[in-house]
C-alpha cells in the first residue's frame, strides 16, 4: 500500500473509555508545516485536559472543527498533506493522493471530501463496527422471513434471562426455552415468565408492534385536535397533552432535569410593609393604581437583584458559558384558563413604581383575557411567582428554562410573633427562592433572599438601599 | 522542601532523617558516612546514558498514547534516578517484581521497550519472559508484587541460591495489606528481598501525607527489618543504597525496605489531569532537582564526559524513539484466538469449546471492511 498523501489525524481517546472530548485551542493553522509528535492542539476530555500531538509529518490541510467543539472519538480533527511539496490537486490532473492500491478514480477522491470549517476534510469515516450477520444461531431453526429479523427473535439455544427473571421462571415451574422473549435483543423480561406461567383467561390484545419511540424533537402536528376519552367503566380520562399544558411540561422537565435545584426559605414579618401599601393606596399621586403587596415584592426582588446582579443569569450549557444579563425582564407566573403563564415586564429595572404597577396590571389582565403576546411571555430573566392568592404558604418553584432564580411569594397571614421582645400578632409571610445551584452559590442565592425579606420587613430599606 | 516540611511539624511523628545523598541536585559530590561508593566515569557515564534513553521512551509512550497508538501508558518522568540507580544494583541471578511504571529499570534488565509498548498497546499480556531477564511481567495490581518477590525470595533461599530478590512499589502501594504482609514474613523469614519503595508522593491524586503518620521508610521498624531514605533524584546514592541493601539480602542478613524519596513530574497514567490537584508550585520545586540534570553538571564539571558525548547520547535516544515510533504503529493486531492458547500448557476440553463457541461468535458478523 502507498502511503496517502493526505492523513487525517483522529479524536484518541485519550483516558480509557472516552467516547468524546473537547478541543479548548488548537496551536497550528491550516499551512502551518508540523512534524510528527509535535503538539497541536489541546483538549479536554471528562478526565484531563491534555496536548495532542500530531502523528505525521507536512502541512496542516485543514481543520475538521473549530475549538470550542466536542468531538467524538474516532472522528478526524486535523488533516495533513503528507507531501507538501508535491504538485497540487487539481481536477484534470493526477490526484496525488490517489491510493494507488485502491483503484479509486483520481476524481473520486475530492469527490469524497466534504466542506469543512477550514478547507476541505474528509468524507466522514465509515463506521468501524461490524455489523452482524442476520442470523447468529447457525443451527437456529430459520425464520419464515428470511429477509428480515423477526420482531422478536426466536428463542435461541440458551434463553436470554437475567438471573431474578431465571429464578422467577424456576419457582413458577416455566420452562425459560417456552417463553418468547420479548426484551430488548431478545431477552427475556418478568411479564414474559408471567405470560407463560399464567395465561390470561381472555386473549390478550397482540402485543404493540415495537417501534422507534419518535424523537422528541419533532413532536407530531396536531392536525384535529385529539378527542378527550374515556374509558369504558368511566374510572379514568385521557386528555391529549398539548398546547400550554405541552410547553410547560416541556419546560419543567428541561428545567427539572438539567438545571440542579435548590430552593431556601425565610419567614418574613411583611406587617409594615402591609402598612406602606395600605398608605400609598391612599397617595393622590398613585389613584387608579393597583398597589398590592407583590408590587412592593417585585420592587424589592429588583432593589435585590441591584445588589446581586450575578443571580440575575443564565447557564448555556452549548457554549459552556455563563450570561450575567445587565438587564431584567421580570417574568410574573399566572394562572390563565389556558393554563400557567409567565409573561414578563421588559427592563423592570428601569420602572417606576408607578409604571412598574401599571405593567403588572396590564400583564394580569391580558393574561387572564389570554392575549398575551408570544413576545411577551419569552426573554424572562428573573421569574415571580405568587402562591400566595391559593392561600399557600410556600413552596420549592422550578425554574424557568434559561433563567438562574425563581422566587415563591407565599399568603400573608395573621400569626403570632415576636415583635420588640412580645409576642404579637403581625402580618408574615414566607418567601421561597429556588435557584440554579450551577451557577448560584448558596451565599449568593442567600444574599438575595435575605435582601427581599429584609425589604420587606423594614420597607424604609427601599430608601436607604437605592 | 514542601513535602518534606510537611513532615517535620514539631513534636508529630513524622519527622524524618535527610535522605541519603552523594549527588548534589547542583551536580557536587557529596560523602555519606554509611554509603560511599566508588564509580569510575564509564559507570558514571553510564548511568547518564540509561536515564536518557529512560526519558525517551517513557516520552514516546505518553506520545504514542496522545496520538490514540496505546490504551495507556504511566510515566516514569522525574523518577529516571530511582529506577536506573537501583536497577544497575541488580546482578545476574537476582530476580526483579516490578510494578507498572518501571520502564527504566526494564531497560537495564534488557527488556526491549517495543515489549512494554506492545502491553499497554494491548496487543500482548506481558511481552517477555521472566527468566530471560531476571524481570517479572508488570503487575498492575497495587502492591501484590511484594508477596510475589517475598514469596520468590523465600523459595531462592531455600534453594541455597545465591541471588535475591527486589521488588518495586510506589507510595500509595504501602496502604495496602499486602505490603504490610510481605514485610512481615520477609522480616521473620529473613527473606533475601529489598523491598524498593519509589516515595513520588503522589497515590494518584492522594499526597503521602494522607497515606501515613510516619515516614514511609520508619515502617521497616515495626516489622523489624531495617529501613533507609534516599534522595530518589540521586542517581549515585540509589545505586549505593540498594547495593548495600542487596548484598546484605544475598549474604543472608535478610531484608531492607528502601524508600526513594522522588517525585513524579507527569500524571499518575495518560488518563489523569494533575493540575486539578496539585499545585505548579510543587512541581517547579522538583524540577530544579532533576535527576539527569544534576549527573549531566556533575560529568561536565568533573569532565567525565564532554558535549559530545552528551550529544549522541541524544542522538542514540532519538534514533531509539523514532524506531519504538515505526514499530508500535505497525505492530499487527494479534488474533483473537491467539489468547486460548496461553490458558494451559497441554489444552482443555473446556477451553476447546470456549475457543470454539468464539469462533462461532467471530463468524456471525458480516465482513464490512472493518478490522
Amino acid at each position: 500500500m502507498t502511503v496517502q498523501r493526505y492523513r487525517d489525524f483522529k479524536m484518541p481517546d485519550v483516558g480509557e473509555g472516552l467516547t468524546d472530548a473537547e478541543i479548548i485551542t488548537w496551536l497550528v493553522a491550516p499551512g502551518d508545516r508540523v512534524h510528527d509528535g509535535m503538539v497541536v492542539c489541546e483538549v479536554e476530555s471528562a478526565k484531563a485536559a491534555v496536548e495532542l500531538p500530531i502523528p505525521f509529518d507536512g502541512v496542516v490541510h485543514a481543520l475538521h472543527f473549530p475549538a470550542g467543539a466536542s468531538v467524538d472519538v474516532g472522528r478526524p480533527i486535523i488533516s495533513i498533506d503528507t507531501a507538501p511539496d508535491s504538485a497540487p490537486d487539481s481536477d484534470s490532473g493526477v490526484a496525488p493522493d490517489a491510493d494507488a492500491d485502491s483503484g479509486a478514480a483520481p476524481a473520486a477522491v475530492p469527490a469524497a471530501r466534504r466542506p469543512v470549517l477550514v478547507g476541505y476534510g474528509s468524507a466522514d469515516e465509515p463506521s468501524r463496527r461490524r455489523h452482524r450477520k442476520q442470523h447468529p444461531a447457525p443451527d437456529a431453526p430459520a425464520p419464515a422471513a428470511p429477509s428480515a429479523l423477526p420482531a422478536h427473535p426466536l428463542p435461541q439455544d440458551h434463553p436470554l434471562a437475567k438471573p431474578p427473571v431465571r429464578k422467577l421462571a424456576k419457582d413458577l415451574g416455566v420452562d425459560l426455552a417456552s417463553v418468547l422473549p420479548t426484551g430488548p435483543d431478545g431477552v427475556i423480561t418478568r411479564q414474559d415468565v408471567h405470560a407463560v406461567a399464567a395465561p390470561a383467561p381472555a386473549p390478550a390484545p397482540a402485543p404493540a408492534p415495537v417501534t422507534a419511540p419518535a424523537p422528541v424533537t419533532a413532536p407530531a402536528p396536531v392536525t384535529a385536535p385529539a378527542p378527550v376519552t374515556a374509558s369504558a367503566s368511566g374510572r379514568e380520562t385521557r386528555l391529549p397533552v398539548k398546547g400550554v399544558r405541552r410547553a410547560t411540561a416541556q419546560a419543567m422537565v428541561a428545567s427539572a432535569f438539567s438545571a440542579p435545584h435548590v430552593t431556601e426559605f425565610t419567614t418574613v414579618d411583611v406587617t409594615r410593609t402591609m402598612n406602606l401599601a395600605a398608605r400609598l393606596k391612599q397617595d393622590p399621586e398613585l389613584a387608579g393604581v393597583r398597589v398590592n403587596p407583590l408590587l412592593l415584592v417585585a420592587r424589592a426582588l429588583l432593589v435585590a437583584i441591584r445588589r446581586n446582579p450575578d443571580v440575575n443569569a443564565a447557564w448555556d450549557e452549548a457554549n459552556q458559558e455563563i450570561v450575567l444579563k445587565h438587564y431584567v425582564n421580570l417574568g410574573i407566573a399566572a394562572a390563565t384558563p389556558r393554563g400557567l403563564i409567565v409573561p414578563t415586564i421588559r427592563d423592570a429595572h428601569t420602572l417606576t413604581l408607578r409604571q412598574l404597577a401599571d405593567a403588572m396590571a396590564e400583564l394580569v389582565t391580558s393574561a387572564r383575557a389570554g392575549v398575551t403576546a408570544p413576545a411577551a411571555m419569552s426573554d424572562g430573566t428573573v421569574t415571580i411567582t405568587n402562591i400566595g392568592v391559593f392561600g399557600i404558604d410556600s413552596g420549592t418553584p422550578i425554574l424557568n428554562p434559561g433563567q438562574a432564580a425563581i422566587l415563591a411569594v407565599g399568603a400573608i397571614k395573621p400569626r403570632p410573633w415576636v415583635h420588640k421582645g412580645e409576642v404579637k400578632p403581625r402580618q408574615v409571610m414566607t418567601l421561597a427562592l429556588s435557584f440554579d445551584h450551577r451557577l448560584v452559590d448558596g451565599e449568593l442565592g442567600s444574599k438575595v433572599l435575605a435582601d427581599v425579606a429584609a425589604l420587606l420587613e423594614h420597607p424604609k430599606r427601599f430608601l436607604t438601599w437605592t | 522542601m514542601e513535602s518534606a516540611d510537611r513532615e517535620k511539624s514539631p513534636g508529630s511523628t513524622r519527622e524524618a532523617a535527610a535522605p541519603v545523598q552523594l549527588l548534589t541536585p547542583d551536580g557536587r559530590r557529596v560523602e555519606h558516612p554509611e554509603y560511599s561508593i566508588d564509580v569510575s566515569p564509564e559507570e558514571l557515564r553510564g548511568l547518564y546514558r540509561d536515564m536518557v534513553l529512560a526519558r525517551r521512551v517513557d516520552a514516546e509512550g505518553v506520545t504514542l498514547q496522545r496520538q490514540g497508538e496505546l490504551a495507556l501508558w504511566p510515566s516514569l518522568l522525574g523518577q529516571e534516578a530511582a529506577q536506573v540507580g537501583s536497577a544497575r544494583a541488580v546482578l545476574d541471578g537476582d530476580h526483579v517484581f516490578p510494578s507498572y511504571r518501571d520502564h527504566g529499570v526494564a531497560l537495564c534488565r534488557g527488556v526491549d521497550p517495543l515489549a512494554l509498548l506492545a502491553m499497554f498497546r494491548g496487543v500482548s499480556n506481558g511481552g517477555w519472559d521472566p527468566e530471560d531477564h531476571g524481570f517479572h511481567l508488570y503487575t498492575l495490581v497495587i502492591g501484590s508484587q511484594t508477596l510475589h518477590a517475598t514469596g520468590y525470595a523465600m523459595g531462592m533461599a531455600k534453594d541455597g541460591a545465591h541471588g535475591a530478590a527486589v521488588v518495586y512499589f510506589g507510595d500509595g502501594a504501602t496502604s495496602q495489606g499486602d505490603v504490610s504482609e510481605a514485610f512481615n514474613f520477609a522480616a521473620v523469614y529473613d527473606a533475601p528481598v529489598v523491598f524498593f519503595c519509589q516515595n513520588n508522593q503522589w497515590a494518584i491524586s492522594e499526597p503521602t501525607e494522607k497515606q501515613s503518620r510516619v515516614p514511609l521508610y520508619r515502617r521497616a521498624d515495626g516489622f523489624g527489618l531495617p529501613g533507609v531514605r534516599v534522595d530518589g533524584n540521586d542517581v549515585l546514592a540509589c545505586l549505593a543504597v540498594t547495593r548495600a541493601a542487596m548484598q546484605r539480602a544475598r549474604c543472608g542478613q535478610g531484608p531492607t525496605l528502601v524508600e526513594a524519596f522522588t517525585y513524579r513530574m507527569g500524571a499518575h497514567t495518560t488518563s489523569d489531569d494533575p493540575t486539578r490537584y496539585r499545585d505548579s508550585a510543587e512541581v517547579a520545586h522538583w524540577a530544579a532537582k532533576d535527576p539527569i540534570a544534576r549527573l549531566r553538571t556533575h560529568l561536565l564539571d568533573t569532565a567525565h564526559a564532554d558535549q559530545a558525548f552528551l550529544d549522541e547520547v541524544d542522538h542514540t535516544a532519538d534514533q531509539a524513539g523514532q524506531r519504538l515510533r515505526a514499530l508500535v504503529r505497525s505492530m499487527p493486531a494479534p488474533d483473537p484466538h491467539a489468547i486460548f492458547d496461553h490458558v494451559y500448557a497441554d489444552g482443555h476440553s473446556l477451553v476447546d469449546e470456549e475457543r470454539a463457541q468464539f469462533a462461532r461468535y467471530e463468524a456471525s458478523f458480516a465482513e464490512t471492511g472493518g478490522n
